[in-house]
């Protein structure tokens, strides 16, 4: 029988990842991901998880460790945070470059300076374009769920790529919730041992991420490129696969109240759950609101969303990030291109909130839809709104 | 290699671009690099293989008369070897000449 306990949600992804059966943990503590590491460091201390837990000097080590440990042909996780993923960042490229499965929880986090340990999502729009397969949770059912479906994305023959799932700092990762946990059997069966095709072994030696002059890097870069794209449907055969033997639902966009909706806001990570209350709310007083929800971030899921939005007036997006001297937030200047091409499409307004940890409160969303009505309708001088910061 | 590099398309290549054939890049023709030859007097050759020693592409080989010469299939044409040799056998000359 499955389980309903009550647990910190860090806690839980290393409850989960000990469910997985990793065989390797390579990790750097940074907040606010530390507990995750921290927990699957005493499971393995404890003997209770048969893994080879590598601790290492910095998370640009840690992902190196992974690279390694992957191309073996292990089952490999590893889990960081704000500028630890930063630190990361040219070996992310190398990991999704060489096909390499592995999974890594984000537990998302404010760039430094000044100094935040709080959430947003800085940390993960810095890496959109590493060629990771890159899942949004917003409750911890969600991160445990999807840690169980990250590795076996990852690990499919037709996909083998790194998959990152990203859970708001703090917001997320440092609640206690009620979680199901799978039975062991359950779990196995629904995750078969990684068969990693071309696994590093002397009896047959291979080269990864070797030298291409230009007369072969560019199909190189293709091949990924093609690769990346077709991992949505084997990510959607997954989901459903996994909604079959535990019913629970995942797709990558998800859509709230969104029947005859004109005006839809929509939003990634934990924030998503207040977003809902504040729906409810005007759906109680008449409102023809929604929330849509953006679950895969990589591969843009850009039919889905399509079929989502076209039936809007408006769609307010709500980034928790901000590209410098561009043309708002990077979640909605992708929207704004994904629907720049479409004969019907909802006026597009942008709104970049919650960052470094700053609470975006149910009254917070009225405002922004209220607002984000108020522009689409009389128009407005800013590239995008910027919401909370006192004047 | 099945096919040579030029013909690849990007299906034809292993996931990751992983390489599956060890020491291929023994197929690598680095002399296409060269803007410079060496040519050789072998009639001041003392033997020495001191050219080869400072070959930095490790492509300098005894010909069967004992002589030292550069494989011109790696040879990049960098003139260490000219620059080196005591006794002047070697000449760099412009590749087209």
């Amino acid at each position: 029988m499955a389980k309903k306990v009550g647990m910190e949600v860090s806690v839980a992804v290393g409850e989960a990842v000990k469910l997985a059966n990793a065989d390797v943990i390579a990790a750097y503590p940074i907040t606010p991901q530390t507990h995750i590491v921290e927990h699957l460091a005493e499971l393995v201390a404890d003997g209770e998880l048969d893994a080879a837990y590598i601790p290492v000097e910095s998370e640009h080590s840690a992902m190196s460790a992974c690279l390694g440990s992957a191309a073996t042909g292990a089952r490999t996780f590893t889990a960081t945070a704000g500028q630890g993923l930063e630190l990361m960042h040219e070996v992310l490229y190398v990991a999704s470059s060489m096909r390499l499965p592995m999974v890594m929880t984000v537990a998302n986090r404010a760039l430094s300076s000044p100094l935040s340990v709080w959430g947003d999502h800085s940390d993960v729009m810095a890496v959109r374009d590493t060629g990771w397969i890159q899942i949004f949770t917003e409750n911890g059912q969600e991160v445990v769920d999807n840690v169980f479906c990250a590795f076996r994305i990852a690990e499919d023959q037709k996909v083998l790529l790194p998959v990152m799932v990203h859970l708001d700092g703090f917001h997320l990762s440092h609640v206690i919730e009620p979680i199901v946990f799978p039975e062991q059997s359950v779990v196995d069966k629904f995750l078969p041992p990684n068969k990693y095709p071309l696994p590093l072994h002397p009896d047959k030696p291979v080269t990864m991420g070797d030298f291409a002059p230009p007369i072969t890097y560019p199909e190189a870069k293709w091949a990924q490129e093609v690769n990346l794209r077709a991992s949505k449907e084997v990510i959607l055969r997954i989901w459903s696969e996994f909604g079959k033997a535990l019913g629970r639902h995942y797709s990558p966009v998800e859509s709230y109240k969104t029947e005859d909706a004109k005006v839809l806001l929509l939003t990634m990570g934990s924030f998503s759950e207040t977003a809902m209350t504040v729906i409810d709310k005007l759906r109680g007083e008449g409102r023809k609101v929604g929330v849509v929800r953006l679950r895969l971030w990589r591969p843009f899921p850009f039919e889905e969303f399509r079929q989502a939005v076209k039936d809007a007036e408006t769609l307010i997006v709500v980034d928790r990030a901000l590209s410098f001297g561009g043309p708002g937030g990077p979640v909605c200047s992708e929207v704004r291109s994904a629907l720049y091409g479409e004969a019907k499409k909802p006026k597009v307004v942008s709104f970049v909130a919650g960052l470094g940890g700053r609470d975006i409160t149910p009254a917070g969303f009225e405002t922004i839809i209220n607002k984000g009505i108020e522009i689409s309708q009389k128009g407005s001088e800013n590239e995008f709104e910027i919401f909370g910061v006192r004047d | 290699m099945t096919k040579p590099e030029g013909e690849l398309t990007w299906k034809d290549l292993e996931i990751g671009a992983i390489v599956t054939e060890p020491g291929n890049a023994a197929q690598y023709k680095t002399g296409d690099w060269r803007s410079q030859r060496p040519t050789y007097d072998f009639t001041k050759c003392i033997e020495c293989g001191l050219c080869q020693i400072y070959c930095p592409e490790g492509c300098i080989w005894q010909n069967e008369d004992g002589y030292f010469e550069a494989d011109m299939f790696y040879c990049k044409g960098c003139g260490i070897c000219a620059r080196e040799c005591p006794t002047r056998v070697i000449t760099m000359v412009v590749e087209e000449e």
